[in-house]
């Protein structure tokens, strides 16, 4: 932050969150195909287990890469998948954002993010610490990496039919 | 002793002579607790991979039914599997997953226990006299006995060697199975866990259950390139079998051409592992090795279901745990090469992630089905659920009925164990 005036990091935290806060709202709607446009391709959507920065060499609850984004999002939309026809629905708040840094064009943004998901009449709640780097670019902000760390992510999950 | 509820004295009511299940074996709480302690307090039950605590005084708390259960090595490498319960006011003793420890000390009173769960010390006992007996108070020890690192334990002193359990044509299969160490030793390299409202046994019996795969797995099928596809499309093919392996467990062979890993090791290497085979060509590994390496990165073409708990998957094992009629947990445990290359061992992780666990492209699908089981029970208490599917054209094994691939004849095993059990 030290690089940033006061007034500067004030204009980029609103523009990050506006940014996330849109990320969320397209994850709620399930509009996949816009969200997979935010990707600048060669980073990971990830959702590591524990406390691990190696995803390569640890097992993570899912590492995608632009293909696995995508096979990600085929199987969501196709309906052969009986547990994402039809998904839980789910309602999410991000908040608690945190620009740890902030150099050249590369962001890196810390955040909480709670979902409520609701199926079979049920809700459950999920907490999560998330950490995006995000790339300014003319047309906006685009989401090179995603880590998505659940509060239990070495304990004893559900399935997800969506995603964080 | 029969049963010792009246409601339950017709086992063939439960589960009868024609392989059909009655709904109440999901859904009667009594049962379930009759089941914890006639199977799972007396049989020997999946507990640990020796990977998973290799050091001296390395633990992981696993469990026994429904107890929570410490697994140990101590300064010796003498593996113990004890209760997680101090004896004073049973408090656990220890709350840790995983770790490293030299003693476990319970929080309340001190009380503080051995590697070998022997009591050691505990605060001013003069107050319980002197005639206070430590060797009568160490952590209550289960008997624990392991084949090919895979460590089971059990609460009954009478039950057989776990060898004798497995029986030869299991402890075969095991074998096999561990040849996916591509010439390393395997070793666990994470789990994946979740939670299922649904009774044990729904688990037990999917494990053997070949007739979904084409059904509930259809997106991860078409995620799937064309080779490895025709691969999982087994049920078209038909040349895979069921087996009955004896004592509960039975074996599923989907892709029997890859049963013994060693066998065609000439074969072509499919499309999806020429990177990994060039890459491993690269790092200076002769050809007869990259091939035995990628072929073991794929896994083995079976699921061997071992009674009660544990199911050597394809690639992983899948760990069961009952915790209430209606409510059981899964463990997917991912398994590579202990001392593998890291590219191997990579694309292990990566297929695993690919179809298990709760984000995967199957798991998820798989607990969904479960779940719906465990609804649709709720109506039509006396519609029996069938596991007669290919009983007319089974044929006789080494040690039970074999049958096609997509047979519930591994269902019938485990029912067939369960009875025996229950009776006794």
């Amino acid at each position: 932050m030290t690089e940033m005036s006061k007034i500067d990091s004030r204009a980029l935290l609103a523009q990050v969150t506006e940014f996330l806060w849109a990320e969320a709202d397209l994850l709620d709607r399930k509009d996949y195909d816009v969200w997979l446009d935010l990707w600048q391709g060669t980073g990971f959507y990830t959702l590591p287990i524990g406390d691990t920065e190696d995803f390569a060499n640890a097992l993570n609850l899912c590492h995608d890469d632009a293909k696995m984004r995508r096979d990600r999002i085929v199987r969501f939309q196709q309906g052969f998948s009986i547990s994402s026809a039809p998904p839980a629905q789910t309602v999410r708040t991000v908040s608690r954002i945190v620009i740890e840094k902030a150099e050249g064009d590369v962001i890196t943004v810390r955040s909480a993010e709670h979902v409520v998901e609701d199926k079979f009449g049920r809700q459950r709640l999920w907490a999560a610490n998330m950490t995006h780097t995000l790339i300014a670019t003319d047309g906006g902000f685009r989401i090179r990496n995603k880590v998505v760390r659940l509060l239990n992510s070495d304990g004893m999950l559900n399935s997800f039919s969506y995603l964080f | 002793m029969s049963l010792d509820m009246p409601k339950f004295s017709d086992l063939d009511a439960l589960y009868s002579p024609d392989a059909k299940v009655a709904t109440s074996m999901y859904e009667d709480p009594e049962l379930f607790k009759l089941e914890m302690d006639k199977i799972f307090r007396n049989t020997w039950v999946w507990v640990a991979h020796d990977s998973e605590f290799p050091e001296k005084g390395s633990f992981k708390l696993s469990h026994v039914g429904l107890e929570p259960v410490i697994v140990v090595r101590d300064r010796k490498g003498v593996i113990h599997v004890m209760l997680n319960r101090c004896r004073h006011r049973a408090a656990t003793v220890c709350e840790v997953k995983k770790g490293k420890t030299s003693s476990f000390q319970c929080p309340y009173h001190g009380w503080g226990y051995g590697l070998d769960g022997s009591l050691r010390a505990l605060p001013y006992p003069e107050q319980y006299g002197d005639d206070f007996n430590k060797e009568q108070h160490g952590l209550q020890r289960l008997r624990t006995e392991s084949y090919q690192g895979m460590v089971f334990a059990t609460f009954n002193e009478d039950a057989e060697p776990l060898v004798d359990f497995l029986g030869p044509e299991v402890c075969r299969y095991i074998d096999l199975f561990m040849k996916q160490g591509g010439g390393f030793p395997v070793k666990v390299l994470g789990e994946h866990q979740f939670s299922v409202p649904m009774n044990w046994k729904v688990q037990l019996e999917n494990t053997t259950d070949a007739y979904h795969f084409p059904v509930v797995h259809k997106s991860f099928m078409q995620s799937l390139d064309g080779e490895t596809e025709e691969i999982f499309r087994f049920l078209e093919t038909g040349k895979g079998f069921v087996e009955d392996l004896g004592n509960g467990h039975s074996v599923m062979a989907m892709i029997p051409e890859l049963i013994d890993l060693d066998e065609n090791l000439d074969a072509p290497i499919p499309e999806r592992f020429t990177e990994l085979a060039q890459e491993l060509r690269d790092e200076g590994y002769p050809e007869d090795q990259v091939k035995k390496i990628v072929r073991a990165v794929g896994g083995a073409g079976f699921n061997l279901n071992l009674f009660p708990n544990v199911s050597f998957s394809l690639a992983f094992f899948r760990v069961l745990t009952p915790v209430s009629v209606e409510k059981t947990d899964i463990r997917h445990i991912a398994i590579g090469m202990d001392g593998g290359p890291a590219a191997a061992n990579q694309m292990r992780l990566r297929l695993h992630e690919h179809f298990q666990g709760p984000m995967g492209f199957g798991s998820p699908d798989d607990a969904e089905v479960w779940e719906r089981v465990q609804r649709g029970t709720k109506g039509g208490e006396t519609l029996p659920i069938l596991v007669n599917r290919g009983i007319v054209d089974e044929v006789p094994g080494a040690l039970g009925p074999r049958g096609h691939v997509s047979a519930e004849t591994g269902m019938r095993a485990a029912y067939k164990m369960w009875k025996r059990m229950m009776s006794q």
